[in-house]
């Protein structure tokens, strides 16, 4: 009687499953030649990997991960992992001419992992002198200050430059003229930005012309500034101005001073000084953000004319909207070589032209190329061409 | 020599950003430049801050028109001053109770939090809000369907106006589904998204092109007023 | 009626605003209604940008405003905030603006400390706080956070912080998301986070009015989502107590709704304005021309 049962467990562990525990998994093979080379004309911290596939890749590779170690005995650290089919990696955030051991294994769908391959020396990035990743950049660069050098040189030879009229700049002496008729003021605003803002110093630029031609009528300039910094160097340009005018005498540096770097604070001071003194004309020329549109309410309401002067985007609607003349992004910028009439600076402005041109075409050849690609087809010869060469167009040259 | 020396800092300035951005050796160079803006700054702050004593302590005691908002501006400047950097009533910190200005001046209930809560706040947000009254007396003053571009800008205008708010969605909501994207919220999604779009890179690509030759035009630095 | 019109003093205009802006505030006040929000697309994939994280996940939250731009921003924060606190995701605020952390220390007693009490600072939640630099900052922290930030807001190390373990730059964080007033803001953070670290850095934000037009070129590769205006923080809020709120929602998570209404009669208000404008200058040319 006691011999069934004892058969009967034999038979129990004979169908126990065995499943994957009994069954050992095999791990795939690894991938082969790995290679390392340091990446070329950067700043000495990454390396390029590639290897050959495993022999087991797709069929049981589900990716690869990158280990990196500084002695060949470890430890390694995971520096990457990539899907089955690549067989390249950038190894980056390393130390510069430091050597490392690279390691890559293959991982299997069910987490098994190769046998790695190994680098069989160390490799050390390297600092090269110049960075590659630019290099289309440098001679987008050298061709736009080539050609502004050429146009200066163009016309300093005393050959005519054409530049279009400008009304906002044709009218500052106008309103420095009616502000001295009338016995008022000039209020002239460079902005709420400090000197590391571009706005700013264009600013600046324009207030030495401005300034110039207060001192030769006799009209007095009130610069209230937001910035430290900036009144210094309004200072500096409104005395120079006076000293070129011939009115050194005439300067008086208490009407250039520093109020607040608070925006909203500045604007409060602004707005009542407008409100009691009464300015005849307004110059608005810098970097403005919210205030914009108070001030020139302001402005209107005493019944100053009003010259603005900006390349916010977002703030030249309400210029345009409430004061007399606008000058738009690089009016402005070219307000300094258009008010001084000096060939040096109208050269410069044509250069930039040569600039524009060249964003121009290539926006034009980059979308016609797109569009063609898209219209042949981009499994034909010559729309995958197209295709590839806006892809070389972004992903190389414009970035 | 005092036009001549500034002129070479910014040219020297200007030179050493365009190097350090192509040669990785000489990227240090480039944060340094910035590093020694901030200081610049920092030091000009002060001499901003005693002009500012300056001008309104002058026109205080010379009764200049307007002089009772000089004596607030510099008594509000001297409070503020004192009640930050003193560190009036704030506890100091528990991990060094022995140190008073070991506290955080931001401490809630402490004079600094109450000038900015109840002084700061409300009157820099009351002037950010006057600017809803004046967008509606420049818009009634200036906006004039004097040519067909202002026809159209106005018709735009209009139409993000209201579809920004319920009401252009209940203006058009009755369009059936093959009109969809006369739906005034459709169409400014699509006012936004294509028309915009494409006016602001144009601004973005003439703003970026006409600041470059700003860097070197030496000769128009405003020192040398040439 | 006229020659009223024509010379109309500015006054009335601002009687008139203030009229349309403050008789809706206090009927929406007193009735509890908002108009009905439709969320449009870009509001949806704000809400996604958070909804798909885990929890768990380090969410890293600028607050670049003040607050004179806190009417129109600070619902959204508000919305934010209480998203990532529903999802238990790791919240970690910074600011670039000087009184950002203010900013911050306001929106986390209003969700944080009022409705999530269990949260506790350094383990759920850190605010390292504001540094000058504007995207100097930037620059510094997609590749170095721990270069400038060595204290939290209060001055304790970095090091001492359990959450703090594990990041070492913006690119360990699974979303960054920005409130921005303007400079510096969203679009620094797209030129100097986003566009060198396409891959590795993803960006949501919410924005003013005003700059809302400037940032649609970054729309959406840099930036999938963007909330533009009180109009954008109304629609996410919808999105957020819709899933979150429950049957009845805590009115401040309702403030952005509350808020269209006076911004649609002040439309409506500047509509009227310029088409009455317009009348009287056509009346006052054909006078004219006819003289």
């Amino acid at each position: 009687m006691r011999t069934f049962p004892v058969i009967f467990a034999i038979a129990l562990c004979m169908l126990r499953p065995t499943g994957g525990e009994a069954q050992e998994r095999v791990p795939p093979a690894p991938p082969e030649g790995l290679r390392a080379i340091d990446h070329p004309w950067d700043h000495g911290d990454r390396i390029d990997l590639s290897w050959d596939l495993s022999p087991d890749d797709p069929s049981r590779v589900g990716a690869y991960r990158i280990y990196r170690a500084e002695r060949v005995d470890g430890p390694y650290e995971i520096i990457g992992r990539v899907g089955a089919g690549t067989n390249q990696f950038v190894a980056e955030k390393l130390e510069r001419d430091r050597p490392y051991y690279i390691k890559v294994i293959a991982v299997a769908h069910d987490r098994s992992e190769s046998a790695p391959a190994r680098t069989a020396q160390p490799v050390a990035p390297t600092r090269q002198p110049f960075d590659g990743s630019r290099f289309w950049l440098s001679i987008v660069t050298l061709i736009f200050c080539g050609s502004v050098v050429f146009w200066i040189n163009h016309a300093r030879k005393g050959r005519p430059v054409k530049i279009r009229k400008i009304p906002g700049l044709e009218a500052v002496d106008e309103a420095v003229g009616r502000a001295t008729e009338m016995g008022r003021p000039c209020l002239f605003i460079p902005g709420i930005q400090d000197m590391n803002d571009l706005q700013t110093i264009a600013g600046i630029t324009v207030l030495s012309r401005v300034s110039q031609i207060a001192a030769e009528f006799d009209a007095k300039v009130e610069v209230p500034t937001c910035r430290s910094l900036v009144m210094t160097a309004a200072r500096e340009a409104v005395q120079a101005s006076y000293l070129a005018a011939g009115r050194p005498d005439a300067f008086n540096p208490d009407l250039i001073y520093y109020v607040t770097d608070e925006q909203f604070g500045y604007v409060a001071y602004l707005q009542g000084m407008m409100v009691r003194e009464r300015p005849a004309a307004c110059f608005y020329m810098g970097a403005f953000f919210a205030e914009s549109l108070i001030l020139a309410e302001t402005g209107n309401t005493v019944g100053a004319i009003q010259i603005a002067g900006t390349a916010q985007p977002a703030q030249l609607p309400f210029f345009v909207a409430a004061c007399d003349y606008t000058l738009i992004g690089e009016e402005f910028f070219a307000a300094s070589a258009y008010l001084s009439g000096e060939p040096g600076q109208l050269g410069s402005l044509k250069g930039q032209d040569v600039g524009k041109t060249i964003v121009a075409l290539g926006i034009i050849v980059g979308v016609v190329m797109y569009t063609l690609a898209h219209v042949v087809g981009l499994d034909t010869p010559l729309g995958a061409g197209l295709s590839q060469a806006v892809r070389y167009l972004r992903e190389v040259i414009l970035t | 020599m005092k036009r001549t020396v500034p002129l070479m800092i910014t040219a020297l300035g200007g030179f050493v950003l365009i190097v350090a951005y192509f040669i990785p050796a000489t990227q240090g160079w480039g944060e340094v430049a910035a590093i020694w803006f901030d200081i610049l700054a920092a030091i000009a702050f002060v001499l901003g801050g005693g002009n500012l004593l300056k001008i309104h302590l002058k026109k205080a005691s010379d009764r200049a028109p307007g002089w009772g908002y000089s004596v607030i501006t510099v008594l509000a400047f001297l409070t503020t001053l004192s009640v930050g950097l003193g560190k009036i009533g704030v506890n100091p910190n528990p991990m060094y109770p022995g140190f008073p200005l070991s506290g955080d001046y931001r401490e809630i209930g402490s004079p600094f939090w109450w000038l900015y809560e109840y002084a700061f706040k409300p009157l820099t947000a009351t002037m950010f809000a006057m600017l809803a009254f004046y967008i509606a007396s420049a818009a009634f003053r200036a906006f004039r369907a004097k040519n067909v571009e202002a026809v159209l800008l106005l018709g735009t205008a209009f139409i993000i106006l209201l579809g920004r708010t319920f009401a252009g969605v209940y203006l058009t909501s009755w369009l059936p589904d093959s009109l969809f994207g006369l739906r005034i919220e459709n169409m400014t999604i699509t006012i936004m998204s294509v028309f915009n779009t494409a006016g602001n890179r144009a601004i973005m690509i003439g703003i970026a092109l006409g600041i470059d030759p700003i860097w070197g035009r030496g000769r128009s630095d405003p020192c040398t007023n040439s | 009626m006229y020659e009223f019109l024509k010379n109309l003093d500015k006054r009335w205009i601002f009687l008139m605003m203030f009229l349309a802006v403050s008789v809706p505030i206090y009927i929406i006040g007193k009735t509890g209604k908002t108009f009905p929000e439709v969320p449009t697309l870009l509001a949806e994939a704000t809400f996604q940008a958070i909804e798909e994280l885990k929890e768990g996940d380090p969410i890293l939250l600028s607050f670049d405003y003040d607050p004179a731009s806190e009417g129109e921003l600070a619902p959204m924060a508000t919305a934010f905030v209480k998203h990532s606190c529903e999802k238990r995701l790791k919240i970690y605020f910074m600011a670039l603006w000087p009184v950002g952390p203010q900013m911050i220390d306001d929106v986390i007693a209003r969700v944080i400390r009022s409705d999530f009490p269990e949260m506790v600072y350094g383990v759920d939640y850190v605010n390292i706080g504001f540094k000058p630099g504007n995207e100097g900052v930037i620059k510094v922290i997609v590749t170095d956070l721990r270069e400038l930030y060595t204290t939290d807001d209060k001055g304790t190390p970095i090091a001492q912080i359990p959450m703090m373990e594990g990041i070492h730059s913006v690119q360990d964080f699974k979303l960054v998301v920005n409130v921005s007033a303007g400079y510096a803001g969203t679009k620094e953070w797209v030129q100097y986070a986003v566009t060198p670290f396409p891959d590795k850095i993803k960006l949501v934000a919410g924005c003013t009015g005003v700059q809302a037009p400037l940032l649609y070129p970054y729309i959406p590769q840099q930036l999938p989502g963007l909330l533009g205006a009180i109009k954008g923080a109304a629609e996410y809020e919808k999105l957020v107590i819709d899933k979150y709120g429950g049957t009845n929602p805590d009115p401040k998570y309702l403030e952005a709704k509350r808020r269209m209404g006076p911004q649609l009669v002040a439309h409506i208000l500047i509509i009227i304005l310029v088409v009455l404008a317009n009348v009287i200058y056509y009346i006052e040319k054909k006078r004219e021309a006819r003289t």
